[in-house]
C-alpha cells in the first residue's frame, strides 16, 4: 500500500480544526482560560486551547495517510496548520469589517482579538496566527514521522509537562512549604511554571520513557522474575502499605483548600460505587439517583438540625445508620414500581423519581418537616470521643473510610453469588429467569444497596455543609454520577475513582472550567466512545467485549496469510 | 404416575387464545417431541411449564406435584430446567462463566466441578473454547453451551426450544445426537421443534399442536407414517 497524503483530506481537517479553534473563542472559553498561563510569559491556557488544534490535526492527517516519508508529511502538517489558521483569520477580518461586531457576538471582545492577533493589529496577527499554526502542524506532522520509540515518548512528556503546567497552582500550593523559596521562583513563574522548568520536564520525561522502553522495562521484569514468590508478596504488601500511608497523610500535604476537592471527589466516588452496582453489575439503568443522596441528606439534617426543625436532636453517628437504611429502603421502594421495565422506559421512570423527590423537598407540602426552599440549617458537626469533625482535613478521613467501606463491600458481592446474579441479569433478563434467578429479589437488593452508598454520602455531606438545600439535589447530579462511571468504564470499581478524579476533581482545580464543565463532559463523553467505549479503566468483561469483537475479524487474516 | 402432566391448559396473550386446552403427559425417561407450525403454540406451553407465562386454566404437575405455584426461578431448584429458544447464552461472558451460571443456585463445589467434566464430555468442542466469550462463537457451539448450562442444574426434566433453529444440517444432526446420550444417561426430555424430521426420529413419543390445540398423538414411529404430518411436517406427498 502506496502512503500518499490526500491533500483535499488535509484541508478540510485543517480547516475543521480552525473552525472548532473558532467556536471556543466565540464562546468565550479562550478568553477566560487566558488568565492562567501554562508557562509564564510563553503561553497561556488560552493559547494553549488553541494551538493543541492544529498541533493534533498536523499530526492525525499524516497518521491517517500513514505518511512516513519527511518531505510530504511536513508538508501535508503545514498544509492542515495553515488551514486551521483560515477561520481565525477570518473571524479577525470580520472584526476590521465590522468593529461593532460586539453586539452580535458577545465574546468577540477586544481581548480576544488581543489574544488571536498576539497583540498586534488584525491582519498582521492574522498572518501571525497562519504562521504560528502552519509550524505547529508541521510540528504535528514531524512527531509521527520520527521513530515510533522516539515520537510516542515524546508525545507523553509534551502532555504530561503541559498538564503540570496547567497544574502548576495546586502544585505550588503542595510544594511552598517544602521547598525553599529560591528554588521555588526557579520552578514557577507568576502564572504557570517558568520556561526553564518546562525544557526540564520535557527532557526529563521524554528521556525517561524512551530509557524504560529500551532498557529499563527489561530490567525490571528480570528483576522481577529473579524475586521469589515470596519476597514479590512482601513487595506488593509494602507498596500496598505506602499507598495506605499516602492515603492517611494526604490531607497533610494537601491543605484545607485542596483536600475539600478532594472530599467532594470522595463523596462522588462514594455515589459512583453505589450506583455502579446498580448501573455496571446489574444493568439497570438509574437516572433518578439523586434521590438517595437526598434522603440521606434530609434525614441526617432532620434527625441532628439543632434548628427549628430538628426532630429529636441525635447524634450524627446515630443518624448515619437511619440514614443508610432510609435510602435503602427508598431505593427498594422505588425497584417495586419499576421491576417489569428496562432501558429506556426504566431510565425516564427513574429520572422522574428523582425529579420527585427534588420538588417534593421544595414543597410547600413538606415545608414543616424538611423546610422547602429554605432547607435544613444548623446540622452539628459529628463528633467523636470529645473531638469534633470540622475540617475539611477531618471530614476526608470520614469520607475515607466510607470509601473503603464501600469499595470493600463492592468487591465482596461482585464475586458472591449475588454479583453473579446481577451479572446474569445484565447480561439477558430472560435467560437469567429461565435459569432459576430470582429477579425480583436481585434487582430490589441492587436498587437498595446501590441507594444505600448514596445515602451515606448524602449524610456526610449534610453533617459537612451544616445546612442544606433541595436545589443542591439537581439532576446534574445523577448525570454527574453516571458520566463518571461511562468514564472510568462500567461495572469497574478503579474506574470509579479515576472517573471521579477526572471529572469532579480537574474542573474543580481549574476554576476556569466550571462554566464549562457540561461542555468538558460532552466532549469527553464523546472522544470516550469514540475512542475507548470502555472506559478509562475497565472491567475484565467489557475489556474482554472489545478484545472479543477484534477475534471475530481475525479469522480472515488468518485465511490471507 | 407420569413426571409431567399437563391438563387442560389454557394460556392467553391478552385477548388472544394462545393455548386451547393442551394436555399432554411426559413419562420418567422419555424424549417426547411437541411439533407444529409457526405460531401453534409449542413455545408458549414450554413457557407455561416453565413457569415464565401464567396459564389462565388447567394443571400443571411434576410427579404429582402442583407446579403452577412454583416461581419460574424456583422450577430450577425442582429438576426443571429450560434450554430457551434462540440459544440465549450469556453473550459477554465466557463459555466456564455461562456453564457456572447454570448451576450458580447449587452449593455442592464437587458435584459442581463433577457435572461440569460431564458437561465438557458431552461437548469437548466446549472444553476447546471454555476461556472463549459465548457471543463470539458459531450458532451450533452456542446450541451446545445452552444445553451443556442446562444440564450444570441436574435437571429431571429438560425443555428444550427449537435447538435446530438456524444450524446447519450437519449440526442439528450432532445436537440431536447429543440430545439422545443426555437421555440416556437419565434425563427426560421434553423438545419443541419445527424440524419434524429430526424430531420424531429420536423421540418416543409426538405431540402435533396446531393453532393451540393437539390435534394428533402417538408414537413417533406412527406419527412419521401419518399421512397428515407427512403432507404438513415431514414435507413428502
Amino acid at each position: 500500500m502506496m502512503a500518499q497524503l490526500d491533500v483535499r483530506n488535509t484541508i478540510r481537517m485543517g480547516l475543521l480544526a480552525g473552525v472548532v479553534a473558532v467556536s471556543l473563542s466565540m464562546i468565550g472559553m479562550v478568553e477566560a482560560f487566558d488568565q492562567r498561563d501554562v508557562i509564564t510569559d510563553v503561553f497561556s491556557l488560552g493559547q494553549l486551547l488553541l494551538f493543541t488544534a492544529p498541533a493534533i490535526v498536523g499530526y492525525m492527517v499524516v497518521q491517517r495517510g500513514k505518511v512516513k516519508a519527511y518531505g510530504p508529511a511536513l508538508f501535508g502538517g503545514l498544509i492542515a496548520g495553515v488551514f486551521a489558521a483560515l477561520p481565525i483569520f477570518a473571524l479577525l477580518i470580520l472584526t476590521l469589517i465590522f468593529p461593532n461586531i460586539r453586539a452580535q457576538l458577545v465574546n468577540v471582545s477586544p481581548t480576544l482579538i488581543g489574544i488571536l492577533a498576539f497583540g498586534n493589529g488584525q491582519v498582521v496577527g492574522g498572518l501571525l496566527m497562519t504562521a504560528v499554526m502552519g509550524i505547529l502542524g508541521l510540528l504535528g506532522a514531524a512527531i509521527y514521522v520520527i521513530p515510533d520509540r522516539i515520537g510516542n515518548p515524546l508525545i507523553l512528556g509534551l502532555g504530561w509537562t503541559l498538564l503540570v503546567g496547567v497544574l502548576s497552582e495546586v502544585l505550588l500550593n503542595i510544594l511552598r512549604p517544602l521547598l525553599p523559596r529560591a528554588v521555588l521562583r526557579f520552578l514557577f513563574g507568576t502564572k504557570g511554571i517558568t520556561f526553564a522548568t518546562a525544557v526540564i520536564l520535557l527532557i526529563l520525561i521524554t528521556t525517561g520513557i524512551v530509557w524504560w522502553q529500551e532498557k529499563g522495562r527489561e530490567q525490571a521484569k528480570a528483576r522481577r522474575e529473579a524475586m521469589s514468590s515470596g519476597q514479590q508478596k512482601t513487595r506488593r504488601q509494602v507498596s500496598l502499605g505506602m499507598g495506605l500511608i499516602l492515603l492517611f497523610v494526604l490531607p497533610l500535604i494537601l491543605g484545607t483548600y485542596l483536600t475539600e476537592v478532594v472530599d467532594n471527589v470522595g463523596l462522588y466516588i462514594l455515589m459512583g460505587l453505589g450506583l455502579n452496582i446498580v448501573v455496571g453489575f446489574a444493568g439497570l439503568l438509574d437516572l433518578g439517583y439523586v434521590a438517595f443522596f437526598a434522603i440521606g441528606a434530609y434525614t441526617v439534617g432532620v434527625l441532628t438540625s439543632q434548628g427549628g426543625l430538628g426532630v429529636g436532636h441525635l447524634s450524627f453517628w446515630v443518624a448515619l445508620p437511619i440514614a443508610v437504611a432510609t435510602s435503602t429502603m427508598a431505593g427498594m421502594l422505588l425497584g417495586v414500581p419499576v421491576l417489569r421495565m428496562r432501558g429506556d422506559y426504566l431510565a425516564i421512570v427513574t429520572l422522574g423519581f428523582g425529579e420527585i423527590i427534588r420538588v417534593l423537598a421544595t414543597s410547600d407540602l413538606l415545608k414543616p418537616v424538611i423546610g422547602g426552599a429554605q432547607g435544613v440549617l444548623q446540622i452539628p458537626k459529628p463528633e467523636i470521643f470529645g473531638f469534633t469533625v470540622i475540617q475539611p482535613q477531618h471530614f476526608y478521613y470520614v469520607i475515607l473510610a466510607g470509601v473503603f467501606l464501600a469499595i470493600f463491600l463492592s468487591s465482596r458481592l461482585r464475586d458472591a453469588r449475588l454479583g453473579r446474579q446481577w451479572m446474569a441479569l445484565r447480561e439477558d433478563e430472560d435467560v437469567a429467569e429461565a435459569m432459576g434467578i430470582h429477579l425480583v429479589k436481585t434487582k430490589l437488593l441492587a436498587f437498595g444497596i446501590g441507594a444505600a452508598f448514596s445515602g451515606l454520602a448524602g449524610a456526610i455531606f449534610a453533617a459537612r455543609l451544616s445546612s442544606i438545600f433541595p436545589h443542591s439535589f439537581n439532576l446534574l447530579i445523577s448525570i454527574n454520577v453516571l458520566s463518571l462511571i461511562i468514564v472510568g468504564g462500567m461495572g469497574s470499581l478503579p474506574g470509579v475513582v479515576v472517573g471521579a478524579l477526572v471529572l469532579v476533581g480537574l474542573p474543580e482545580l481549574l476554576r476556569e472550567f466550571a462554566e464549562y464543565r457540561l461542555l468538558l463532559y460532552g466532549a469527553l463523553l464523546i472522544a470516550m466512545m469514540v475512542t475507548k467505549p470502555e472506559g478509562l479503566w475497565p472491567s475484565p468483561v467489557r475489556r474482554r467485549e472489545l478484545r472479543a469483537a477484534e477475534e471475530e475479524t481475525a479469522p480472515q487474516i488468518e485465511q490471507v496469510g | 404416575m407420569a413426571l409431567l402432566e399437563v391438563d387442560n391448559v389454557h394460556a392467553y396473550y391478552g385477548n388472544i387464545h394462545a393455548l386451547k386446552g393442551i394436555s399432554l403427559t411426559v413419562e420418567e425417561g422419555e424424549i417426547v417431541s411437541l411439533i407444529g407450525g409457526n405460531g401453534a403454540g409449542k413455545t408458549t406451553t414450554l413457557r407455561s411449564i416453565s413457569g415464565l407465562l401464567s396459564p389462565r386454566e388447567g394443571t400443571i404437575t411434576l410427579r404429582g406435584e402442583d407446579l403452577r405455584q412454583y416461581k419460574a426461578h424456583q422450577l430450577v431448584s425442582k429438576g426443571v430446567a429450560m434450554v430457551p429458544e434462540g440459544r440465549g447464552v450469556f453473550a459477554r461472558l465466557t463459555v466456564e462463566e455461562n456453564l457456572q451460571m447454570g448451576a450458580y443456585h447449587r452449593s455442592d463445589r464437587d458435584g459442581i466441578a463433577k457435572d461440569m467434566r460431564r458437561v465438557y464430555q458431552l461437548f469437548p468442542r466446549l472444553e476447546e473454547r471454555k476461556g472463549q466469550v459465548a457471543g463470539t462463537m458459531s450458532g451450533g457451539e452456542q446450541q451446545m453451551l445452552a444445553t451443556g448450562r442446562a444440564m450444570m442444574s441436574r435437571p429431571t426434566l429438560l425443555l428444550m426450544d427449537e435447538p435446530s433453529m438456524g444450524l446447519a444440517p450437519v449440526l442439528v444432526e450432532a445436537i440431536f445426537q447429543t440430545i439422545e446420550e443426555i437421555n440416556k444417561e437419565g434425563t427426560t426430555i421434553l423438545l419443541v421443534e419445527q424440524n419434524a424430521h429430526m424430531a420424531l426420529q429420536i423421540a418416543n413419543r409426538g405431540y402435533v399442536l396446531q393453532t393451540g390445540e393437539i390435534v394428533l398423538q402417538d408414537s413417533a414411529k406412527s406419527l412419521q407414517q401419518n399421512a397428515m404430518v407427512q403432507k404438513a411436517y415431514l414435507g413428502i406427498d
